[in-house]
């Protein structure tokens, strides 16, 4: 059974439609990349699926063992994140939240985990540095060892490398794709359409037309071609 | 200076200055713990908004010549309190704005009940010190001192255990939400919370300058902490000792508490700014 089913998803917000008939599904060891004009609905999408608004219509089912709260989110940066005075292992402690429950105070397996995250996203070093002094990528990686105390299963993430420099930016995805290699699904968001057809093995592309397959399908598809012809002239400019 | 520690142990041995103390110190370290989060969210002004509302509720209990308006000030309070949060959520009306509007009007319906109906023969004086606190914190009761204290303990105990979970809200609401985290109602015990702080602090400092013991220790915390968990008792031990110090000031001096004590509280954030200055320069 798919990790995660999509069937007739309406999106929108406040009663409004903006998108219809979204239908994709992903089995566990997906990468899959949702791409997209600006505003077509890929952001609504994500946060359908993570359960903070409703869908307008339209199902999403968890399967394959994987419950609704066990979905790890990496979200675009807020301006809260950037003058808030936390160290980086308050931060990725707090990723495992779901995980206490009821209990007031993290125990001896969540301060495991959250050191094991910090490690894998090679983030130790600034255990007890201030979150807001950090670059951008390191500031990243956080997050995403954050997530990763939340889920071992799913992580989306929202644009992971936007305002990120070239290096950091090929750090950021080579990471990615270590953590899909280890067993985690990938479901992310880009206006990098270059790397999504590159690392994805699966592509929704979210617009007036809509496309959901393998990546080599995309490629060669009507809405793919153009799409990537298009974005591709965009960045010789 | 062993004079005046001589006039404070001679003032000390009167309760009703003992009660202001204690009562003093607790709401002091009440308002400092949610203020981090409450700056931190861009909820700054709900303790103006709020005491506001306590103070249009104070009036109407006044114009109803109830008994204890505690009763029922701090109900209406803490609706009002949940109301707002829920408006910082709406997209509609966003939380500054629906703050204003509570704000300004609570206090134009505060001010004009107490016009048309008040009995009081001194109403500007009144009114002055609702807003501006009055010697209303040296003539508690005993019974009042206890209802602090215990409150004070519920308030106290409710931050240490919710203490995770506030930081994960504050920090991510977002990514709380979608690990599974029941935002909804951590975001109502902190309004319930904070509702239960303003009318509590109303005695000491009156409503206009409750914002000020939310706000100045948590901005002082921020400047020179870098945790969580440091700022957090940095400003509650700052606003804790700035409230002692304001109190007995305003006792030898014989100056306004509550004006002594934001004074204070602004000192000392000035020193803090100061001290990050200097050490940022010196790190250059």
């Amino acid at each position: 059974m798919a990790q995660l089913t999509v069937k007739d998803l309406a999106l929108g917000y406040e009663g409004h439609v903006i998108r219809q008939n979204v239908n994709f599904s992903i089995d566990q060891g997906d990468y899959l990349c949702i791409v997209g004009e600006n505003g077509s609905g890929k952001s609504t999408l994500m946060k359908t699926i993570l359960g903070l608004q409703k869908p307008l219509g339209g199902s999403i089912a968890f399967g394959d063992g994987l419950r609704n709260n066990e979905v790890g989110y990496l979200p675009q940066q807020t301006q809260v994140q950037r003058d808030f005075p936390a160290t980086v292992w308050e931060i990725v402690l707090s990723g495992c939240q779901a995980r206490v429950g009821g209990r007031p105070f993290y125990g001896k397996a969540e301060k495991a985990l959250a050191r094991q995250n910090m490690e894998r996203m090679r983030v130790t070093q600034f255990a007890n540095r201030c979150y807001r002094e950090l670059s951008g990528g390191q500031q990243q990686r956080v997050l995403l060892a954050r997530a990763l105390c939340a889920t071992q299963k799913l992580l989306l993430l929202d644009e992971p490398v936007a305002g990120l420099d070239p290096k950091v930016t090929a750090e950021m995805y080579s990471l990615i794709e270590q953590l899909n290699r280890e067993g985690v699904t990938i479901i992310m968001i880009s206006h990098d359409i270059g790397a999504a057809v590159h690392y994805a093995n699966k592509i929704l592309h979210v617009g007036a037309t809509m496309f959901f397959g393998p990546t080599e399908e995309y490629r060669h598809s009507a809405i793919g071609s153009r799409f990537l012809a298009e974005e591709g002239d965009e960045r010789h400019d | 200076m062993s004079a005046m520690i001589e006039t404070i142990q001679m003032y000390l041995q009167f309760p009703f200055v003992r009660y202001a103390l204690i009562v003093g110190v607790l709401i002091a370290l009440c308002s400092s713990l949610l203020g981090v989060t409450l700056v931190l969210k861009r909820f700054s002004f709900i303790g103006d908004g709020l005491s506001h509302v306590a103070f249009a509720a104070m009036a109407v209990a006044g114009v109803l010549h109830l008994a204890d308006d505690m009763l029922f000030t701090m109900p209406v309070t803490i609706l009002c309190a949940i109301l707002l949060l829920r408006a910082g959520q709406n997209s509609r009306i966003k939380g500054d704005a629906a703050i204003a509007l509570i704000s300004v009007s609570t206090m134009a319906i505060g001010y004009l009940l107490l016009n048309l109906f008040s009995t009081s023969a001194n109403l500007s004086g009144d009114v002055c010190s609702t807003l501006f606190g009055s010697t209303s914190i040296l003539t508690l009761s005993q019974t009042e001192v206890w209802l602090c204290i215990g409150l004070s303990i519920v308030v106290v105990a409710i931050f240490i255990l919710f203490y995770n979970k506030i930081f994960a809200v504050t920090f991510d609401e977002n990514f709380a939400r979608s690990s599974g985290t029941r935002v909804e109602a951590y975001n109502l015990l902190i309004a319930v919370v904070i509702a239960v702080i303003i009318v509590l602090a109303m005695n000491l400092v009156g409503s206009l300058l409750i914002s000020a013991l939310i706000i100045f220790p948590a901005m002082s915390a921020m400047r020179v902490f870098k945790s969580f968990k440091s700022v957090t008792i940095c400003s509650a031990v700052l606003s804790v000792v700035c409230a002692l110090t304001g109190i007995l000031v305003s006792i030898v001096q014989s100056t306004p508490v509550g004006s002594t004590i934001v004074a204070i509280d602004l000192v000392a954030f000035l020193l803090f700014c100061l001290f990050d200055a200097v050490r940022s320069a010196v790190r250059k």
